[in-house]
């Protein structure tokens, strides 16, 4: 799956949406790289490693998908302003 | 278990569930639109939903009341291994992010329903639209019974469906009333209803868990104890095989299995046919997009509610069915008035899916079998009524499977459904953004992919289970053990491209493609998308 263009103006892969991409794929490399996390220590609280670490992932995944959703706008907005007027 | 009956939390779990009784009916008068007898009403709730709405519709959707009560249970019963659900559920919306908001965009402009309205748009082939149509509801169907079997586990907690001695009618009257009135207002308010009880279920969702986490561990001794109590419980030798009940940590040889699992299960959440009503019956794709940034939160909630198998362990609830598990730590260690207050919120947590997916499965059948194949010029009017009646059927049907089989019968059909639902990926996601694949080589792959997945899945042996006694099983060609499902997908997607290419040779009819590279980015507002569409759109020739 690519990210696919929305607007159709401009080059279709550039630095912003290699970012966007690396954001949303990171999530994938972290959680499914299993033997980097299946291990119980350092503890948090008395939680050992290998759950507060996916929690923990919970959190970031969301910042990282947050971040995409914004630069997705940006770029978005970019190309609109670019062409003039209403985009598509 | 069943010594007698929790008057006072009855009583509470009573309160909620007539107060989202009255709200369910009141429902067909939220937001109602000017013409009420068309599917996009009734079937998608007038896709008028903004962020909010939708947040709470996904949210009562798809973290439902069997999750929250398996989830903890299979911690419960094996420690790490069940913990899955945490990162698939990470893994699901930066996936959704991608490919969500161009099927919200190609639905809107050409008044798609269903995931096969669109497959038949853009492969023009009725036979592959009818494939995913089948494997949708064949998959939503054990889903919906296994809502009744959460239900069934907070009443049997409480002590009303009695025992084994109580004769069967009336220990499943409170199932059935449950039921009836789900049905009822499901059938007059459509998904509105469980837009509106969705609110509920999650207020009371959340609260329940932001109490259990902190209060619990309070109870039993904090974090530390509660591990170490978990860790010797795990190590104890399973009676059945000799081998230790569980882990902590995923040993070496889990640690495939746990990521496929969590891959396999990431990519399919979004083909189930509930997922899609409640994503289509938002107002715009930015609505989509925004709710995949605070979905998560979710995620977070079901992270700590698994926490909630270990504090059962070490709590020392003992149930011979894992499933009780949670219900009873509830029971245990809340006062009865919360405990009642919990019950309720997995008892609301059943109707809202239920209620979702029944709509789902008769909006599948409506367009794609019904309009499609017995009466192609079927009104919105027409096939509205039609899908309220289907919704009715699949209830019952799902009711009738809970009360007639025994529960592990709707578990494995779960667990096959998951692994049949993923082979719809290639047509409906590889679809969205490429017509190279073949119509015809997508339902090869789809054939290919629901028969070995079903195979491999007979030949799995538990210690209680001769056949369907797990999801995992050694990937030919790898050696490891992974989830069935994704090695079916992987041979779809293999038997797939090869038949494109062999078809493309062949010079095989391609089929019609009504959409257009447009139709995927459009928005609402924009010229052919309409913020809510005319009820003719379900009849404007497609």
């Amino acid at each position: 799956m690519s990210e696919a263009p929305e607007v159709n103006r401009g080059p279709v892969v550039t630095p912003l949406r290699v970012v966007i991409a690396l954001c949303l794929f990171a999530p994938f490399v972290a959680m499914l790289w299993v033997g980097s996390y299946a291990k119980t220590d350092p503890a948090f609280i008395g939680i050992p490693f290998f759950y507060w670490y996916q929690m923990l992932w919970v959190l970031l995944s969301t910042l990282l998908t947050v971040t995409a959703y914004k630069l997705w706008q940006f770029d978005q907005r970019g190309r609109r302003n670019q062409g003039g007027g209403a985009a598509k | 278990m069943n010594d007698g009956v929790n008057g006072v939390a009855l009583a509470v779990f009573i309160f909620f569930f007539l107060a989202v009784t009255v709200m369910g009916f009141l429902a067909a008068r939220w937001r109602r639109a000017d013409d009420e007898h068309s599917l996009d009403e009734w079937g998608l709730g007038g896709r008028s939903f903004g962020t909010w709405v939708t947040w709470f519709l996904l949210g009562g959707d798809l973290y439902t009341a069997y999750t929250f009560v398996a989830v903890p249970a299979a911690i419960y019963a094996a420690g790490a291994a069940g913990f899955f659900a945490v990162p698939y559920t990470i893994l699901v919306y930066p996936l959704i992010f991608t490919f969500l908001p161009r099927l919200w965009s190609v639905s809107h402009k050409h008044g798609y329903v269903t995931t096969s309205d669109f497959v038949r748009g853009r492969f023009g082939s009725k036979g592959l639209s009818l494939a995913v149509a089948v494997t949708g509801i064949l998959a939503t169907m054990p889903y919906i019974a296994l809502q009744l079997v959460g239900i069934q586990a907070v009443l049997d907690v409480m002590g009303v469906g009695g025992g084994e001695d109580t004769n069967w009618f009336v220990k499943d009257l409170p199932l059935l009333i449950a039921f009836g009135v789900l049905a009822a207002y499901t059938y007059s308010s459509g998904l509105r209803a469980p837009a509106l009880i969705a609110f509920v279920k999650d207020t009371l969702i959340y609260i329940v868990i932001a109490v259990a986490i902190i209060y619990i561990p309070i109870k039993l001794g904090g974090f530390d104890d509660i591990f170490a109590k978990a860790s010797d419980a795990f190590a104890q030798p399973n009676p059945a095989t000799g081998a230790p009940r569980g882990a902590l940590v995923p040993g070496d040889a889990g640690q495939w299995t746990y990521a496929t699992l969590a891959l396999g299960s990431a990519l399919a959440l979004f083909m189930y046919p509930h997922s899609i009503t409640a994503t289509l019956s938002s107002r715009s794709r930015e609505v989509i997009r925004r709710n995949t940034t605070i979905l998560p939160l979710y995620s977070l909630m079901l992270g700590l509610l698994a926490l909630l198998g270990f504090m059962a362990i070490a709590a020392g609830v003992k149930v011979k069915n894992g499933q009780l598990a949670i219900p009873q730590l509830f029971e245990d260690m809340f006062p009865d008035w919360f405990a009642g207050v919990a019950f309720a919120a997995i008892g609301i947590g059943a109707l809202v899916p239920a209620a979702i997916m029944s709509i789902a499965a008769a909006n599948l059948f409506t367009r794609n079998i019904y309009k499609d194949f017995i009466k192609p010029d079927a009104t919105p009017r027409e096939e509205t009524r039609v899908s309220k009646l289907v919704s009715l059927l699949v209830k019952v049907g799902a009711l009738v499977f809970v009360l007639t089989m025994d529960k592990t019968v709707a578990i494995n059909f779960q667990l096959l459904g998951g692994i049949w639902i993923l082979q719809t990926f290639p047509a409906l996601v590889g679809g969205l953004f490429t017509r190279w694949f073949h119509r015809w080589a997508l339902l090869a792959g789809w054939a290919v992919g629901m028969v070995y997945g079903t195979v491999a899945a007979y030949g799995v042996a538990s210690p209680t289970q001769k056949h369907f006694g797990g999801s995992s099983k050694e990937i030919p060609g790898i050696g490891e053990i992974g989830y069935i499902g994704l090695t079916a997908f992987l041979l779809n997607v293999v038997v797939t491209v090869v038949l494109t290419f062999v078809m493309k040779a062949l010079k095989a009819p391609e089929g019609v493609d009504e959409t257009s590279p447009s139709d995927y980015t459009a928005d609402a507002g924009d010229p052919g998308v309409k913020v809510e569409l005319p009820p003719a759109t379900a009849g404007a020739g497609h």
